[in-house]
């Protein structure tokens, strides 16, 4: 479904021309659940903008289910994302003003649904995080793994293609990381594709595959056995 | 999972519509959380709409009180007056009304009373006395005059019908005609000139105070008959011939009647215009309505512009908000906002914030024109006119948009990595 082939970024800084990545070629098949490792500086923030569309890649073309990215305009991106990918960040990104609900329906309005159908689909994605009794809360009542979760719910409510999760549990202890990686677990098992971009080795643990990036080129790529 | 996803198929309409509400409903959120800013940010609109409203308010009420007096005297009265057209104009044709024409009114109308002629005359050597000058306008009429102009002696008396009979040389004095000429309080019984002639004052007018700047006090009156035999036979002056219909049902018949007889007198042909007006008091007080119209536009053209002042107040924070609200328009550009919903979004916020603005200034302006007209003395009541109101809330949101442009496009233009990493 993902299909990266000699996929380059790089960042012009002053004179210097750095290097972020370099030669990707990755395929990612539908229901993977896969980690992208590396420490900072290893290009996997770049890959995730690129994977995410938030970014367009200098080389290289990039598949996503189907379609190439590489020549569509920034609204054309625009709505890839709001269809296609479900993003979770290391700081949540939630909008502190409004409710969990409005938080969650966000993506939605983009869509052009109906106020009743998005608050509709917005309970029901907190539902599956197990927030549904707090929808009309503000994110600053919420602990730091609430609000993770209710990202996840934003993430999910669009019915993406493929959760991206850049550092999900980078905030959180580690009782609460382990909850948020039960919760991708099970979206696993519901069928969903899923990439978690971390620098910490037990958070990929959780992962099916591990994918190591190393100063922008792919060093590892490999399958773990034993997890459900 | 994408088996089962629905698919969201939209009417596009309706997909702006939500848009919209969801843009107001996030502009009027972002406003109550910052009261304070966004009432700063609207005082500018609220200072413009304010004196535009209070001025337009003070400027109506006038007019609206002016009108009220016309109508006092009836929607029964007419009024007949020359009119030249711009083709008699320019053939150098000046139309008149003559002494001929008041007859013929006065005996061959039915169901009329109190036909009153009134004539502007222009004097060879003005009002004096002594060694002062007036420049007061000499109306030449009868006593019926005192009712159209609604205005009475304080002092003496106005001219008689036993003046204009006996050609009497009186006259009455209006309260800027007496005070140019440096005559006394009271000056009943002084001898002053008018066109040379003497003449023996009986009676001195209330003083009505000036409209627009203007004196309503600058004129002096005698008998009509008396202004008649003094501009002399070859120099008949033009004049007005008021008077009232009996019956209020039968004003379009008597002003047709009235037409009729002069085109006949005036032996106009079928084909011709009329050289003459019949106006009834109601053709009057839209004349009046027109001219304050125009000048009601004049001045809030003049006070619109510091509603673009506002506007630059709005431009100037909603940049600020813009900057302060990266990291939210990074997220909003990451789960799929398209560059036209940021642009609207902030758009719409701009017009609220001077919308709401206009809205608080056409309250604030009423306010302060029931305040301003109360100082006034003898100032009516002011009146804030549907248009007004219609007129500065849409003036407000186009300023509101105008300048919500650029911060609008600041932020739509956004690159989504960089708005997300925005600290």
């Amino acid at each position: 479904m993902i299909e990266l082939r000699g996929i380059g970024k790089t960042y012009q800084m002053g004179d210097t021309e750095l290097v972020a990545l370099a030669d990707i070629n990755l395929q990612i098949a539908r229901n993977e659940y896969v980690a992208l490792i590396g420490p900072s500086g290893s290009g996997k923030s770049t890959m995730m903008n690129v994977l995410g569309c938030l970014d367009l890649p200098s080389t290289g073309t990039y598949t996503l289910d189907g379609e190439a990215v590489g020549g569509l305009s920034e609204d054309q991106l625009a709505r890839v994302r709001n269809r296609k990918i479900g993003f979770i960040f290391q700081s949540y990104y939630l909008m502190p003003r409004t409710t969990l609900a409005d938080n969650v329906a966000q993506p939605l309005i983009y869509r052009g649904l109906a106020p009743g159908v998005r608050r509709e689909r917005a309970n029901a994605a907190l539902a599956r995080v197990g927030l549904e009794a707090r929808t009309l809360h503000k994110p600053n009542e919420l602990s730091g793994g609430q609000r993770q979760r209710v990202a996840i719910a934003r993430a999910l409510v669009g019915r993406p293609d493929v959760l991206l999760a850049d550092e999900p549990t980078g905030n959180l202890d580690s009782k609460t990381a382990r909850e948020i990686m039960g919760v991708f677990g099970d979206l696993h098992r519901d069928g969903m594709t899923i990439i978690v971009v971390t620098h910490d080795p037990a958070i990929a643990e959780y992962c099916r595959r591990v994918v190591r990036l190393h100063d922008g080129r792919i060093v590892e790529d490999r399958e773990q056995a034993g997890h459900a | 999972m994408r088996e089962d996803a629905p698919i969201d198929e939209v009417n596009r309409l309706q997909a702006v519509f939500y848009a919209v509400q969801e843009c107001v409903r996030s502009a009027l959120g972002s406003i109550r959380s910052h009261r304070m800013r966004s009432f700063l940010t609207m005082l500018g609109v609220i200072i413009g709409v304010a004196s535009v409203i209070c001025i337009v308010s003070l400027l109506q009420g006038l007019t609206r009180s002016v009108m009220d007096e016309f109508q006092g005297f009836g929607g029964n009265a007419l009024q007949v007056h020359s009119h030249t057209s711009r083709e008699d104009w320019l053939i150098g044709k000046w139309n008149r009304l003559k002494p001929a024409d008041l007859e013929l009114v006065k005996h061959r109308i039915a169901g009329i009373s109190n036909v009153t002629p009134m004539s502007g005359l222009n004097l060879p050597g003005g009002v004096r006395y002594g060694g002062n000058t007036s420049g007061a306008q000499v109306f030449a009429t009868t006593s019926w005059f005192q009712l159209v102009n609604q205005s009475y002696p304080r002092l003496g008396r106005f001219v008689t019908d036993s003046d204009n009979d006996t050609r009497r040389r009186v006259v009455v004095l209006g309260e800027k005609a007496r005070t140019d000429l440096k005559l006394p309080e009271n000056s009943i019984g002084t001898f002053i000139q008018v066109g040379g002639e003497w003449f023996k004052i009986v009676g001195l007018m209330e003083a009505r105070g000036d409209m627009f700047g203007q004196s309503l006090d600058n004129y002096v009156v005698i008998p009509f008959e008396t202004g008649l035999a003094l501009a002399g036979p070859e120099r008949q002056p033009d004049m007005n011939i008021m008077l009232t219909v009996d019956n209020l049902d039968a004003v379009d018949d008597v002003t047709s009647r009235i037409t009729a007889l002069l085109r006949r007198a005036h032996k106009i042909g079928p084909s011709d215009p009329d050289d003459f007006k019949v106006q009834t008091s109601q053709s009057l007080t839209e004349t009046i309505q027109r001219v304050s119209g125009t000048i009601t536009l004049v001045i809030s053209a003049v006070v619109g512009i510091s509603l673009l002042v506002g506007g630059v107040g709005i431009m100037n924070i909603m940049l600020v908000s813009v900057t302060e609200r990266t990291r939210e328009i990074g997220i909003a550009k990451a789960l799929g906002a398209p560059r036209s919903f940021i642009l609207m979004q902030f758009l719409i916020e701009a017009m609220v914030l001077a919308v709401i603005g206009g809205i608080i200034g056409i309250g604030f302006g009423w306010l302060l024109g029931v305040l301003a007209a109360k100082m006034i003395p003898h100032f009516p009541p002011p009146a804030v006119p549907w248009w007004a109101v219609v007129g500065a809330t849409g003036f407000s949101a186009l300023v509101g948009m105008l300048f919500g442009i650029l911060p609008a496009r600041r932020a739509a233009n956004l690159a989504p990595i960089d708005a997300l990493r925005h600290e």
